[in-house]
Order: structure tokens, then sequence, then C-alpha cells
């Protein structure tokens, strides 16, 4: 897989070939708090990017989760909304959101790398 | 207006508090183990939650301040014994709840605990039945800690001898380095626990036992959580001004002679609607599956007819499933009847449910 890029809203992209996988960063779940709900959209739904793909909720609030990518999405993974709080545990590993077939790479240019995100962390702490 | 903070808001920061702007004071949140372990914590063990933002209204004066109240406040103050507490409202002429509140009797007059964002308002209110020789003060030199949870009467009992026998809903003085404390048995979690009416001056020193004990801070974040499961109302989002204790299901709180005789604003009104039945009344919901109806979520029959409204939901740590409490049309209100619940545009299902979703364990 390809080096993490991430966006300002919170989320994460991995790249292997023309599949993305999509989270939400550490960051992202320290803000939330105790995650108690996860819904991922369905295999075969039109993302475009920064649109609405997924939701979250904590114990606070709901909040959703955006695609830092366009394309076509082949998986959401189950797993999260099966246990949400697995997205606390491990946000940028196992508990990823969604996979998509991404339909321009280019895209990919306007994220940030992991040490721009943390210093955008640093100056936005909230 | 400036945010104000409670005496506490050093030791809060201390703890790792994350403060949020709540009615008009900067309180934690959450703290370090967040809002699921802190409710875990004090449905097993004891947390202490700092409610000093409440208003601690004292009153003075002879019967004829008894009367004065009663004519606001639906509770039957005069058969009220001292160190006796009542779960109780203020009302306006239609019968709209202006605030929830706990009255007690004190040797003077009584002690009414009113909440934060109201509590400016309900002076102004009830001050008009005051006469010239009742004398009140909301005092601002007290803190109000709520120490809840299983474990609380014994970590207690240790610092200040004697709180054991207090009983649910009764409260007595007591010394506590050379201060008097007010402590009563009641709380808003739907365990055991206690409030602890303290000195600005001593609160700290009690707080430290506390943690000394291994009792941990609760933020706002549990205490919503854990009333919630426990199917108490939150002033400003289950009732309000414009609903009455009839509709709020609350009628248990309106004392019998009252209902009876009367004399208090909106009776007129409640008095037609006990024996007619209120339009709609607050129920329990539980959501199928994990989804959360949050407050505001459109409530439906199974015929797709929209009949009422989400006021309180979340996740339930201790349920381990999500709870709602909301309003919804009187011939809707069976516990068990399906209903739908619209969330972000889509209808999911849901069943009237049985309050509270957590079993209490009071000390009676």
């Amino acid at each position: 897989m390809s080096e993490k890029k991430f966006s300002k809203k919170h989320e994460w992209v991995s790249l292997e070939g023309d599949v993305a996988t999509v989270g939400i960063t550490k960051h992202a779940t320290e803000l939330l708090g105790d995650i108690v709900f996860a819904e991922v959209p369905d295999a075969g739904k039109s993302v475009e990017k920064e649109g609405q793909a997924a939701v979250v909720e904590s114990t606070k609030a709901a909040s959703d989760v955006y695609s830092p990518i366009s394309g076509e999405i082949t998986e959401g993974n189950k797993a999260i909304v099966n246990d949400p709080s697995s997205i606390n545990s491990d946000p940028e590993g196992a508990s990823w959101f969604f996979k998509l077939k991404i339909k321009d790479k280019e895209e990919l240019n306007s994220l940030m790398s992991k040490e721009e995100y943390d210093k955008f962390c640093k100056d936005n702490p909230n | 207006m400036e945010v104000q903070k409670t005496a506490l808001y050093n030791i809060h920061k201390n703890l790792g508090a994350k403060f949020v702007p709540f009615a008009g004071y900067e309180m934690p949140i959450q703290y370090k183990d967040g809002i699921v372990k802190e409710h875990i914590s004090t449905r097993t063990y004891a947390g202490f939650f700092d409610v000093s933002h409440m208003g601690q209204f004292f009153l003075e004066g002879d019967e004829t301040l008894t009367e004065a109240l009663e004519k606001i406040i639906p509770a039957d103050l005069k058969s009220l014994k001292i160190n006796h507490s009542k779960y109780s409202f203020l009302l306006n002429n239609d019968g709209g709840i202006i605030d929830d509140l706990i009255v007690t009797k004190t040797k003077k007059g009584f002690c009414i605990i009113l909440n934060a964002a109201c509590k400016e308002n309900d002076i102004k209110q009830i001050s008009k039945f005051l006469g010239n020789n009742h004398k009140h003060l909301l005092n601002n030199d007290l803190s109000l800690i709520a120490l809840q949870g299983p474990k609380s009467v014994e970590i207690l009992e240790k610092l200040i001898p004697g709180v054991s026998n207090l009983k649910f809903m009764t409260g007595n003085n007591f010394n506590y380095d050379s201060d008097n404390l007010y402590i009563t048995r009641s709380g808003y979690t739907g365990e055991d626990g206690f409030e602890i009416s303290i000195s600005n001056k001593k609160v700290e020193k009690l707080i430290n036992f506390l943690i000394s004990n291994e009792v941990k801070p609760i933020g706002l974040g549990a205490r919503d959580t854990l009333r919630l499961e426990a199917g108490l109302c939150l002033y400003g989002h289950d009732l309000n001004e414009k609903i009455n204790p009839i509709e709020a299901n609350l009628k248990w709180a309106i004392a019998k002679k009252r209902k009876d005789v009367g004399g208090f604003n909106g009776w007129d009104k409640i008095k037609n609607l006990l024996t007619n039945g209120s339009e709609k009344i607050r129920i329990g919901i539980k959501p199928e599956g994990k989804v959360i109806a949050r407050e505001n979520t459109k409530i439906f029959s199974t015929e797709d007819n929209e009949i009422g409204l989400v006021t309180s939901g979340t996740f339930g740590p201790s349920v381990n499933a999500p709870v709602a409490m909301g309003y919804v049309k009187s011939n809707f209100a069976k516990v068990g009847t399906p209903i739908k619940l619209e969330v972000r545009g889509k209808k999911y299902g849901g069943k009237v449910s049985e309050l509270p979703f957590y079993k209490k364990s009071y000390v009676k």
C-alpha cells in the first residue's frame, strides 16, 4: 500500500493499485470520543471528492465522513458497523470505513502528507 | 454575559477535563476516561459530579411562605416534613413547566435546587408570590457535589459518619472540617448516592478525599447518558414551558391532595387533563439495532403517519443499546407499540419502551 494521505476533514486514504482504502484519523477519534455507531456505503455507490460517504456517531454527536477522493465504492467495512467501538482502538488500521476504485489519481496530490497533517492538527486543535 | 466558573474549575482542568459552555458556565463535558468509562464507573463503583452551576435557593418565612410557594409548586409542601425532599416543578398559568426542581423542607423554610439555565427566571417567577416577610437567597458561596454509584455510601460514611442512615429523598446537616454541610440522599443517575452542599472553601478538600478513594470525576456527557437510562427528564429538552406534567408523564409528582384541591398555577388545565388524558405523552423509545435517534428525530407510525418527536436520545452504555425519550400522540404510547424513526432521511424501526431503561437501586 502507498503511504497514507490525509484530508482537512480528518480522513486518511491509502492506495493499492487503483483501489483506495479510507478511514478516519486517530486525531478524529480523539475529538469524537467513544464511538457507538457507524454507517458505511454499499458497494457500487459513486462518491465525489469531499462528498458525504459514511456516518460516525459518538456518545456526544453524529458526524459525516467524507470521501477524500472520487470513485466507486467496492466495499464498506461491516466489522466497524457491528462493533463501532473498534474504530476507537484501531482507526488507522483494521477499522477502515470503505474501499473505492478511484477515478482520478491526481486528486491525491491535494491531500496532506503525515507531517503536514500533524502540523494541521496542531494548528487547528478543534 | 461573562462565562462563569465553579470553585472546582482548576481541579477539573488538572483532571484533564474537556470544557463546554453550559448555561453560562464553563463545565466539564468529560475527562480523560471518556463518557462510556465514566458512565460505567458510576454504575459499578462511584463517580462525583460538580453540579455547582445549579441554583441553591433558600427561602425563609412562616406558614405564609408555604402558601405562597404552593401557588406555583404543585407539591404538598404543607405536609412536607423537615429534611424531606420532593421532585416537583414551577408551573405557569397554563400548567407548563417553567423548571423542574427538588424542594427540601428546612427548619426555617425551604431549599430548592434549580436548573442552572433557569435559575434567574425561576427566582423572578417565585418572587411574584412572595411577601415582604419572606427572605430568599440564591447562595453562590456553596458548591454542590453529587456522589453517585453503589460504593457512594461506604465511601462517604468514612468521611462523614451518619450519612448511611439517610433514606432516599431525605437530608440532614453534618459536620465536616468544622464546617456545616447539608447532604441529601438523591441524584440524577438511577444509582444510590448523595448530593452534598458544601462551602466553596471546603469543596476542594472533599474532592481530594473522593479522588483518594478512587471515585472518578464524571462530566456532563455521562451525566446525560446516566439520567437518560434512568428515564429522568432534562429540562430544555424533555421539558419546557409548553409541556405540562401530565404530558410529561410526571403526574405522580403532583401531590394527590393538590390534584384534588388545586390552588396552583394551571390547575384547571391539569385537572381537565387528569380526567380526559392529554393529546401527547412522553414515552421511552428503543430503536432497533444500533441507530441513534437523537433530539428532534421525527417519530412515525407503522403506517408512516408522523406521530411525534424525540426529545433526548443517545447510546446507553449500561443497556448497551441506543435509548431515547420523546413525545407521541397518546394512542401510540402503549409499551411495545412499534414505531418508525427518521434518521438522516431513512426510516428505522423502534418500539415504545418502559422507563427506566436501567433499573434503579435507591435505598428506601
